[in-house]
């Protein structure tokens, strides 16, 4: 799929530069593209890393569990159905924390681990609500600090690369509400209700 | 603005403070976060060598110039910088393509222009949902993903719409 759209997107611009008669910056363009690609790679590296590293001490030193335990009771109204006691909501708790965190390692294995919880829970292997808003808690990155952007802006030359952190949260916040929303629009009346 | 420039340091400084509080061996944790994160990185890198050759070579031959220039009038409406639709386009498909498309923005109109504020703040808020959805529910074994993609895009088409109204609200 991607690789039918980098296709035509090559022979666009071909066709496009031969019409144009701007052949020499298209041979320069795809020339630079591999040193462009090290570079931008190289650019989010370092700042991933270090992100990385910080939160690999919340990890371990337990802030990441303190983080799920204050976000267990907002999501058992989220989540309605489920026995409040369940390992299922410990799990979503958990990688919606790594999620906010911004520990995509560790966040997508609890999110998979806690979507077959819920499969189990509800008894079905057709997609309910619940695991709807699992997937849509997911689909909404919503996370504290933007790293990989903020990185990028950084090599860009950006003069304030974290300046696009409040507009982040509340853009996802609110993308998340509405994705929220449509889901619940979407199963009304719908297949098992819960 | 200056809270954000504040609260970076702050995390990280909270975050070994608490590490070492709680007799974490905070050096050996870094390093282990660090190279998980570093291997990450890297392997992107066969995939925006790709990504790169096309998406380059688009920009270069002038093709993209003149597509942002056909769906001009479109953005316009919806008020969202032209450069930023490629973006909104390839974010829910491609989280690479994504990142690579963010970088060449950032190349040619500056991170700190309107359209390249739109487009961080576009790429921070939203994620890869076609992967997220093929990811979650295909390793649980979860069939009728539907409603769930539905859901998921009305998500991304509102931070899509969001993110210039955001920008021009808080940064301005």
């Amino acid at each position: 799929m991607i690789g039918y759209l980098l296709f035509f997107m090559i022979f666009a611009s071909a066709v496009f530069s031969i019409i144009t008669e701007n052949v020499t910056s298209l041979c320069d363009a795809a020339v630079a593209s591999g040193q462009n690609a090290v570079e931008l790679c190289l650019s989010i590296a370092g700042a991933m890393a270090v992100w990385g590293g910080v939160m690999r001490v919340a990890e371990v030193s337990g802030l990441t569990e303190k983080l799920t335990k204050i976000l267990s009771p907002m999501l058992s109204k989220i989540f309605r159905g489920i026995d409040k006691n369940s390992y299922t909501l410990q799990k979503i708790a958990m990688n919606v924390s790594a999620n906010l965190l911004g520990l995509g390692n560790a966040a997508t294995p609890l999110g998979i681990s806690a979507m077959k919880s819920l499969a189990e829970e509800e008894k079905t292997n057709l997609a309910t609500k619940n695991m709807t808003l699992l997937m849509v808690l997911n689909s909404c990155s919503v996370q504290i600090i933007p790293t990989t952007v903020a990185a990028l802006r950084q090599a860009a030359g950006s003069r304030s690369p974290m300046e696009i952190l409040p507009c982040v949260l509340i853009v996802s916040l609110c993308s998340l509400a509405i994705a929220m929303a449509a889901a619940e629009i979407l199963y009304i009346g719908g297949r098992r209700e819960n | 603005m200056k809270i954000s420039s504040f609260l970076v340091p702050l995390i990280i400084l909270g975050v070994l403070g608490w590490g070492l509080w709680k007799k974490t061996d905070i050096f050996s944790a870094f390093c282990e976060g660090a190279a998980d994160s570093l291997k990450l990185a890297l392997g992107l890198l066969p995939t925006l060598c790709f990504l790169m050759l096309g998406i380059g070579m688009f920009r270069a031959s002038g093709a993209a110039e003149a597509l942002c220039a056909a769906l001009a009038p479109v953005c316009e409406k919806i008020g969202l910088p032209p450069e930023c639709l490629p973006l909104a386009l390839l974010r829910p498909v491609s989280g690479s393509g994504a990142l690579g498309v963010l970088g060449e923005i950032l190349e040619g109109s500056g991170p700190d222009s309107f359209a390249g504020r739109v487009a961080s703040v576009m790429m921070g808020s939203t994620e890869t949902t076609f992967y997220t959805v093929a990811v979650y529910f295909g390793a649980a074994k979860i069939k009728g993903s539907r409603r769930a993609v539905i859901a998921a895009l009305a998500g991304d088409l509102a931070a899509v719409l969001l993110s210039p109204l955001a920008v021009r609200l808080i940064i301005g």
